[in-house]
């Protein structure tokens, strides 16, 4: 025999060797199936909670940061503030030295439909003309708004769809305006679906969180005193205002886009303008200025939560314990069948045969568990859903976990069989025959 | 019972040995880590928050408008609140325990200390805060009508508007002053906002921070009259009546001040619930890998006791021949299982201990305690004998005529 009639003989024989131990088959599915099921219900949050959310530009983003602090615990070389001061951001995009860069930050405010619903909070995001071009954001309808609306601190603001759903049914809304906080403010924009995950840019936030539903002119929501959100760090007396341009808080994010090549000499930029800080009085410590791209800030910051690597190693134990479970009973399986081997190694079948025919029947065993490990996979997916966590909803199959799936699964089941396959082609044909 | 024979047959099944062994010890070892992270979260869910829960409403508005809820709107709404059938107190507070994002604050010994002692919450309430979230003071008093001041007098500068007097809860004042009690910490002086010193005038038993940001549960009241938009209204009202109260609260808020959201209302025990929710996900989510690891060990061995009982069908016909009773059969597969089983449970502990080791690194979690190593062998051994019994039971059914044929 040879080649596909020599496979089509195996599948034949493992059939038929389930056909007979359907108890002890059933358990090893159901082991497969089980250990399957956890680890790619983990592994699938994890893949989607530690992707990349804006793959064709994420190593030409890089989130800026300045050692801005006074002297208080100063340790040489340590992390310098998460955020910039918002004195710092306004210089950085004044001078203006990457490609495109945005300075940004959060805030919750009320939004007040005109016909007589009622207000609403939503969240918000402050920021330059930048945001949109730095990243990729689709517009449904309009544009962002302009570097000179940005410095006449123009009353404009993009919304996102839900809003524009919400306030105008969907209509093509640029020109009409919207009411945030008692002020109106004329809509230049509105984004198309947009939901990068996590939610990279202002970690502050929740991160896996749906984007703003509004956009507005960092300066002009300075002017109508709209509040801000997330974390804020102040090393001294703000003399009351917190968010004003001299204000020694950090709450501010800033991104600069840039050729990776370019980054050595940025970096070296931000180097001697934390000297000149230094030299001015404004910084208390030596340059130490952190340019990281998107992956590199999400590692930074430990996006992925615990619970969830926690989850993933649970998992993998787990199936670990549910393989040696199969190689026991595979093991116990084929011992038993010592005296069937015996009769086809003495008319014939080479060791090689034996071991490639219970492989076979392994591999088989893989795919009965990959099926039912799926049918888990979707179900522990679904579970997953209905956790309160923020991230739930994100947790979905695509097409490289199925494949992920399907190649996990067989692979351990092989893994697991070739211990017992063997164990099997060791035995002695002629001590079989005569015991018989 | 004599092991020798056990152990030598044991010799001649090597690798379905080593199997089971390898399979308690990861199961083992899993198993305890599980139950300590699982003992950890209810632990952490079981954490007193110092206020009096049952008995305690949040309302949390806000309004459109700049200058919105200022102190004075803020205390209109609390004077209003009073009237609402049911109330028994009623404050407006910065923040409550496990309300999720909180203010904090370095807290210094002297004016001219560079560095921080440590962190502490800045809960700022108006008047009755202390009674309407019924902290227990253990020391000292609570603050005087002449105390509170609104919040615009101090924003304009934390020098100007000067904080005299603080509460702190017990922790506080274990941490700042070493060796002080509750009470010997009464009229010790802190730094924190501004420069000017801040005199400890109460000790409350606990005050649980808002979340878990910063290391140790510090936290100090001042008594400051909020006047941020997203202010908490808090109530004290009877356990039995806190639907109807928080109805009719929201319903008043809503009257005095048309157009305003309302943005939470919640009884405390749904502030806690929605808290601790990922915690109790994980805890569960826990407890089903341990029941499916020990339930897929538990079939593991009875597969492959069955399938020795099976291969030793004749040998056992031979020892009941030579008048092996029954109850020896089964002690025989019995005493072997839990042979293998105590080489599997030394190997899990080591591996457990190991696992502990990584966890430490990822949650900061203290050492495993060692009384979980004889709690978790105790739990495998059961394990192993009852999934051994059944195979054993039928090994003990084998005829001593059966070793007349040949098989």
């Amino acid at each position: 025999m040879s080649g596909n009639s020599q496979f089509a003989y195996y599948l034949h024989l493992a059939l038929r060797s389930f056909k007979r131990n359907r108890v002890l088959t059933a358990l090893m599915v159901l082991a497969i199936a089980l250990g399957i099921g956890a680890s790619m219900t983990t592994l699938t949050v994890f893949h989607v909670l530690s992707g990349d959310p804006i793959p064709n530009k994420s190593e030409r983003l890089f989130y800026v940061q300045l050692d801005a602090a006074d002297l208080h615990g100063f340790k040489p070389g340590e992390e310098p503030e998460d955020q910039l001061t918002r004195f710092d951001a306004e210089a950085l995009l004044r001078e203006g030295r990457a490609e495109r860069q945005a300075l940004m930050s959060g805030g919750n405010v009320v939004v007040t439909p005109s016909d007589g619903q009622s207000s609403k909070i939503s969240e918000a995001r402050y920021t330059s003309e930048g945001f949109f071009d730095l990243f990729d954001t689709p517009f449904q309808y309009g544009r962002g708004w302009t570097r000179a609306e940005d410095e006449g601190h123009a009353r404009v603001a993009v919304i996102s769809r839900e809003l524009n759903q919400t306030l105008f049914g969907g209509a093509d809304s640029v020109g009409r305006t919207v009411r945030v906080e008692n002020v109106d403010l004329r809509i230049v924009g509105v984004l198309g679906d947009w939901r990068p995950v996590p939610r990279f840019y202002d970690l502050n936030l929740s991160r896996y969180g749906e984007p703003e539903e509004l956009f507005v002119p960092f300066w002009t929501a300075r002017d109508i005193g709209l509040e801000h959100s997330g974390n804020r760090n102040c090393w001294a007396d703000s003399g009351g205002d917190q968010l004003s341009s001299t204000a020694p808080c950090a709450w501010v994010q800033y991104w600069a886009q840039m050729d990776p090549a370019q980054a050595g000499a940025y970096r070296d930029y931000l180097g001697a303008y934390s000297e000149q800080q230094r030299k001015a009085g404004r910084f208390q410590r030596p340059p130490n200025p952190r340019l990281r791209d998107v992956m590199q800030h999400l590692e930074h910051n430990k996006v992925v939560p615990n619970d969830v690597r926690l989850q993933v190693w649970l998992a993998f134990g787990f199936l670990l314990v549910c393989l040696i479970n199969t190689v026991g009973l595979l093991l116990a399986k084929c011992l038993r069948r010592s005296a069937e081997i015996g009769v086809r190694r003495a008319l014939g079948a080479s060791r090689r045969d034996i071991f490639l025919q219970f492989l076979v029947e392994a591999g088989t065993l893989g795919v009965a568990g990959a099926v039912l490990g799926l049918g888990l996979a979707l179900l522990g997916l679904w579970a997953v859903r209905q956790n309160p966590a923020q991230y739930a909803q994100l947790a979905q199959l695509d097409g490289t976990m199925l494949l992920t799936t399907f190649a996990l699964s067989i692979g351990a089941s092989v893994l697991a069989g070739l211990l017992p396959a063997w164990r099997a082609c060791q035995v002695t044909p002629a001590i079989q025959l005569k015991s018989q | 019972m004599d092991i020798r024979p056990i152990l030598s047959t044991l010799r001649r099944h090597k690798t379905a040995a080593a199997l089971i062994v390898l399979e308690i010890a990861l199961a083992c070892a899993i198993v305890c880590n599980a139950v300590y992270l699982i003992s950890q979260r209810l632990e952490r869910m079981d954490r007193p928050t110092g206020v009096a829960e049952e008995r305690l409403l949040r309302i949390q508005t806000v309004s459109p408008g700049k200058n919105r809820n200022d102190s004075a709107r803020v205390q209109e709404d609390v004077q209003s609140l009073r009237g609402v059938p049911g109330v028994i107190s009623v404050a407006s507070a910065s923040q409550i325990p496990l309300g999720g994002s909180s203010s904090n604050s370095g807290v210094r010994m002297s004016a001219d200390q560079k560095d921080n002692s440590f962190n502490a919450s800045v809960y700022l309430g108006s008047e009755d805060l202390i009674e309407t979230m019924g902290l227990r003071l253990i020391a000292g008093r609570d603050f005087l009508p002449s105390e509170y001041q609104n919040m615009e007098a101090i924003e304009v500068s934390f020098d100007e508007g000067r904080i005299p007097v603080a509460v702190v809860n017990r922790r506080f004042a274990e941490r700042l002053f070493p060796g002080a009690t509750p009470a010997t910490a009464l009229g010790k002086q802190f730094y924190s906002w501004g420069n000017n010193p801040i005199t400890v005038i109460g000790v409350v038993e606990e005050l649980l921070r808002p979340n878990d940001y910063g290391n140790g549960q510090y936290s100090m009241i001042f008594p400051v009259r909020p006047h941020w938009s997203w202010s908490n209204y808090l109530i004290a009202t009877e356990p039995g009546r806190r639907a109807e109260v928080l109805k009719a609260a929201v319903a008043e808020l809503q009257r005095t001040r048309p157009g305003r959201v309302v943005l939470k209302e919640n009884t405390f025990a749904e502030v806690r619930e929605e808290y601790y929710r990922q915690d109790r996900a994980m805890a569960w989510l826990l407890s089903g890998v341990i029941l499916a690891l020990l339930i897929v060990t538990a079939l593991g061995i009875v597969g492959l006791a069955s399938f020795w009982v099976q291969q030793r069908t004749k040998q056992i016909g031979v020892r009941r021949a030579l008048g092996a009773t029954r109850g020896q059969i089964l002690r025989y597969f019995q005493t072997e299982n839990f042979l293998l089983t105590t080489i599997g449970i030394a190997l899990g502990m080591a591996l457990a201990f190991a696992i502990n080791l990584g966890l430490m690194k990822l949650y900061e979690l203290p050492r495993l305690p060692a009384w979980y190593l004889p709690v978790g062998a105790l739990c495998l051994w059961l394990l192993g004998q009852l999934a051994v019994y059944g195979p054993a039971r039928r090994a003990a059914m084998v005829p001593p005529a059966l070793a007349t044929r040949s098989a």
